[in-house]
């Protein structure tokens, strides 16, 4: 059984972007969003919506969600703009806010039952081996009708993993946060983030394997 | 070292985070258990797929956000007396 200790602080923070080299066109669309330049707010939700819902809908079943946790983003967004400092990219200081909503939303929805993340994991002999060895998987290169075929596959396993370890996995392994950054917006400890990540990739893995195993030589 | 202790340690061994005489007993392990070496193959296999199939290309997000969204974004700012906090 786990002996993670889950909870750190309640709310994530706001996203709080370090120095590190704002491109000019950023800087001067800085200067117009904090001037109360209108056309530079629609410019900025132009620019930078499309990925921030491509992030949204990642972690949100319902398209709406993902729709009200983009408009939660910018929102904020042009709230904190001034705490910008200039010399972050925009897209990764956007980018930390509209995980920061997607999470928000999902605290706002009623869990459903999960499946057990110890379902998914490898079982063990009483001797320590694997009950079920692992199988080698295909290597050949994929074409792009089998990518996409494998993509609804991930897509799907993903969905399959229980809701607290499914974030854990997306934060770290798809949106790229490191393990603190994703222990600041989980509320949750470095040490639980690296126990649920290594679980959620074994689940997954597990998920994966009879999709991707070679074929037995006949 | 059993199988289950090598998948344990599994992830903590491919981040270089195992102390150096761990590390040792966990490659003496490899050697001895082909079983486990697929099994951490298809483990960074599973993390690589993510980031490829999962992590859209710029090519691959549409061009724009949805007809609406912009403009509903734009009077919640309205709205809800955005400006920037002085």
């Amino acid at each position: 059984m786990a002996t993670e200790r889950e909870r750190g602080s309640s709310a994530p923070d706001e996203a709080v972007p370090q120095r590190g080299g704002g491109a000019p066109h950023e800087l001067a669309l800085l200067e117009r969003l904090r001037a109360g330049d209108e056309a530079a707010y629609e410019a900025l939700v132009r620019t930078h919506g499309p990925r921030l819902l491509a992030v949204a809908r990642r972690f949100l079943r319902s398209e709406e969600d993902a729709r009200d946790a983009v408009q939660d983003a910018f929102l904020s967004a042009f709230r904190a703009v001034d705490a910008f400092q200039g010399g972050a990219r925009l897209s990764t200081w956007l980018h930390r806010i509209v995980v920061n909503a997607a999470l928000m939303k999902l605290r706002t929805r009623r869990r459903k039952p999960e499946q057990p993340i110890e379902e998914l994991l490898p079982s063990f002999l009483e001797d320590g081996h694997m009950a079920a060895p692992a199988s080698p998987w295909r290597s050949e290169e994929m074409d792009p009708v089998e990518r996409r075929e494998l993509s609804r596959l991930l897509s799907e396993a993903i969905e399959a993993l229980p809701e607290s370890y499914r974030n854990v996995l997306l934060l770290r392994d798809i949106e790229d946060l490191d393990t603190e950054e994703t222990a600041r917006a989980m509320g949750i400890s470095p040490g639980a983030v690296k126990t649920r990540l290594h679980r959620a990739r074994q689940a997954l893995r597990g998920l994966l394997e009879p999709h991707l195993r070679e074929a037995e030589p006949e | 070292m059993t199988c289950r202790e090598f998948l344990d340690f599994l992830m903590d061994y491919l981040e270089g985070e195992l102390p150096r005489g761990e590390s040792e007993t966990f490659e003496t392990h490899m050697r001895d258990c082909p079983p486990c070496v697929t099994y951490l193959d298809t483990y960074r296999e599973t993390v690589r797929l993510g980031k490829e199939l999962l992590c859209p290309a710029d090519d691959s997000i549409p061009e724009e956000v949805p007809a609406g969204l912009v403009e509903a974004i734009l009077a919640a700012r309205s709205a809800g007396d955005q400006s920037p906090e002085k």
